[in-house]
């Protein structure tokens, strides 16, 4: 039986939900937007806490839930962030929120990135596109480490003005962060690297058996980072991917997140890959 | 006579059990029993022993189920119909939770007080392990589903101990049955015009002094009488593992459960799949008759007003496409990969997810699949070519 560990310790009804206000939004690439939600219920803001990796569900009554990775900053639970691409009815519905709107929010929910076992490792955040923002409550983490371990954000996007956050490249650079981009199709103002993420990989000079990647994207842009890497000798030990399956309600129960043996919402939705190398290259699973 | 306790044995005529249906409906249960309607044997309220299918026998194979009547039949030589307790445990629509807007704001009311407890009569083995099983999902996965809880701690069962078996039944290659168990209320195991009755917990105990208080003539059992009635579903498992039929009955089928995990997990790619999926029309009937699948969605259900919304959470099943649906398209788009996915959650990762297998050997999936598609049938056939790769090139072997 799997081992969750990021339970609640005591028993709530999952299918409670907590309304929230929209306090700022932030339109960050096309169709996709940052809403900054504060909990109402003075007990729940104050009680609230996420580990980076985590997920909400955010629910607009009588239109539905989605599951959205918290991508704020974990040591700042006053407001949470999430963002967000408008791509289907909850998303759309949210768009089309503005500030002071209510948001009610049921979470947090999952298994995180293993910040807890990185100590003084090199971290190599691979994301695809959208995939940034559940890595962005990490990098929040790790821009104040001071184990003498590396951290590099290695960030593809298909075209220049998908990449994610670009207004906060500096910050994290200036706090030692290594933060590299690159596209799959360049514009007239491009003069970056053109290609995918795993290219990036290739150039980065690699500690392998003091590396960790955290990788999010398309599932056949992570099984190729988490190939590239553990082909350079990093232990698939040490590669974790952060899967997005459908769901209905983020406990284990309603079944339609599995992946082979795994509840994507329980079990993940960060799985270390050697758990699920081998279900990752069965198509249709 | 003295009080009933946990695990003593009495004789129970059928003006007996009525008394047991009596004081169970005055202690507040509704009382569900099997009974014959459209042409099957389902589980329905229950007022009087008149309504249970003495003398009907069900004959089941691959997409069939017929009923029979025979005069020599007991009351509970049937065995399962298309319900389980799954239907009243974890009904196929529930309201999980209500919201009301006042002006702009939602509000979330406390769950509404929960139905009366159930008490269910005539649960066979296979189904009491199927529900230990679903135990297992609701209450035992880190999270507790409050719903099913209610209601599962005031269940009250009435097993009986099975002494006949379908074609479809191999209960005994999962070690589900035929004898009733891991828990229940109060076991029957019928002779002639009598049931021996088991006590199996305290709250058995209370009931059956209930019905004896109010008249009931309960007798105490033997120990040879004792040994006869536990040799009742012992008999019959003997038979199934011999592969035997039971009074000329067909015999029932069997599953080589011997590292099945590994078997099923290791052939993801095996052609069977595809083979199964040219027969299989993605019906979902299988998982809804399946006592132990679990899978849901919810679905917003809001009044004209939109200021009052229900969420209401219906049984899904892996062989719809919505099942697995993620940006507008669905992660198993094949009939194949849907089939594989039931299977081998079934049979395989179950086992990782709630170390134990999802399979009771209740065999209502064969029944009750419209084209008789077999899971035995199926397993066997991947066992007997383990390791076939699919012929499609555009495959990669995991």
């Amino acid at each position: 039986m799997t081992t969750a560990t990021y339970l609640p310790s005591a028993p709530t009804d999952p299918w409670r939900a907590h309304p929230t206000r929209i306090v700022s939004t932030v339109d960050e690439t096309p169709g996709v937007r940052t809403y900054e939600l504060a909990f109402e219920e003075a007990g729940i803001r104050a009680g609230y806490t996420f580990a980076a990796g985590q997920f909400n569900m955010l629910y607009l009554p009588g239109i539905g839930e989605a599951a959205i990775s918290v991508s704020s900053d974990p040591d700042h639970c006053g407001t949470i962030a999430h963002t967000v691409r408008a791509v289907g009815n909850v998303t759309d519905a949210l768009a089309r929120l503005a500030v002071g709107e209510q948001v009610l929010v049921r979470g947090p929910f999952g298994t995180p990135w293993p910040l807890d076992a990185v100590e003084g490792r090199d971290v190599v955040i691979v994301a695809g596109g959208l995939g940034l923002a559940s890595q962005r409550a990490a990098i929040h983490r790790l821009s104040r480490r001071d184990d003498g371990g590396r951290t590099i954000v290695l960030h593809g996007a298909k075209r220049p003005e998908g990449l994610l956050y670009a207004a906060d490249y500096d910050r994290w650079r200036a706090a030692g962060i290594d933060v590299r981009t690159v596209v799959d199709e360049g514009d007239a103002f491009w003069i970056g690297r053109v290609g995918l993420a795993t290219h990036l990989l290739a150039d980065l000079h690699l500690d392998p058996a003091a590396t960790t990647i955290l990788c999010c994207g398309p599932d056949p842009m992570m099984v190729g980072v988490a190939e590239a890497a553990t082909n350079r000798g990093v232990s698939t030990e040490h590669v974790f991917l952060s899967l997005e399956r459908n769901m209905a309600c983020a406990v284990a129960h309603c079944g339609l997140c599995q992946f082979g043996p795994h509840f994507v919402c329980r079990d993940g939705p960060v799985l270390r890959y050697d758990r699920i190398a081998g279900l990752m290259k069965v198509p249709q699973l | 006579m003295t009080a009933p306790l946990p695990g003593s044995w009495h004789w129970l005529d059928p003006a007996g059990l009525q008394l047991v249906i009596d004081a169970l409906r005055r202690r507040g249960h509704r009382v569900v029993g099997p009974q014959v309607a459209d042409g099957a044997i389902v589980l329905r309220e229950l007022a009087s022993v008149a309504e249970l299918p003495t003398g009907w026998l069900d004959e089941q194979d691959g997409g069939s189920y017929r009923l029979r009547h025979d005069p020599a039949a007991g009351t509970f030589d049937h065995v399962v119909g298309p319900h389980s307790l799954k239907n009243f445990l974890f009904p196929a629509r529930e309201t999980i939770a209500s919201f009301t807007r006042t002006d702009g704001a939602w509000t979330q009311p406390h769950a509404p007080a929960p139905d009366p407890p159930l008490a269910v009569l005539g649960v066979r083995g296979c189904d009491l392990a199927a529900l230990a099983t679903q135990d297992r999902v609701f209450l035992g996965s880190g999270y507790v589903d409050e719903a099913y809880k209610a209601r599962r701690e005031r269940l009250f069962l009435v097993a009986v101990n099975c002494r006949r078996a379908a074609a479809t039944c191999f209960c005994h290659s999962m070690g589900c049955g035929p004898a009733a168990g891991p828990s229940f209320d109060l076991a029957l195991t019928e002779f002639g015009n009598r049931f021996a009755c088991e006590v199996g917990s305290d709250c058995g105990a209370a009931v059956l002094a209930d019905a004896i208080a109010a008249g009931a003539l309960v007798t105490a059992c033997s120990e040879a009488e004792i040994d006869a009635a536990r040799g009742v579903p012992r008999d019959l498992a003997a038979r199934m593992h011999a592969r035997q039929g039971v009074a000329d009955g067909p015999a029932p089928r069997s599953l080589d459960t011997h590292g099945i995990r590994d078997l099923l997990m290791r052939n993801l790619e095996h052609p069977r799949w595809d083979e199964v999926a040219s027969r299989c029309l993605s019906c979902t009937n299988c998982t809804l008759v399946c006592p132990t699948c679990f899978c849901s969605s919810v679905q917003e259900v809001a009044d004209l007003s939109g200021d009052n919304v229900d969420r209401e959470r219906q049984w899904a099943s892996c062989f719809s496409l919505d099942h697995a649906r993620m940006h507008g398209q669905s992660v198993r788009s094949s009939t194949a990969s849907r089939y594989r996915q039931w299977l081998t959650h079934k049979f395989a990762s179950w086992i990782d997810q709630f170390d134990t297998s999802g399979c009771t050997g209740c065999g209502r999936c064969i029944t009750w699949c419209p084209v008789g598609i077999d899971v035995t049938e199926e397993i066997a056939a991947i066992r007997a070519t383990d390791g076939a790769a699919s012929p499609d090139p555009g495959r990669e072997t995991p």
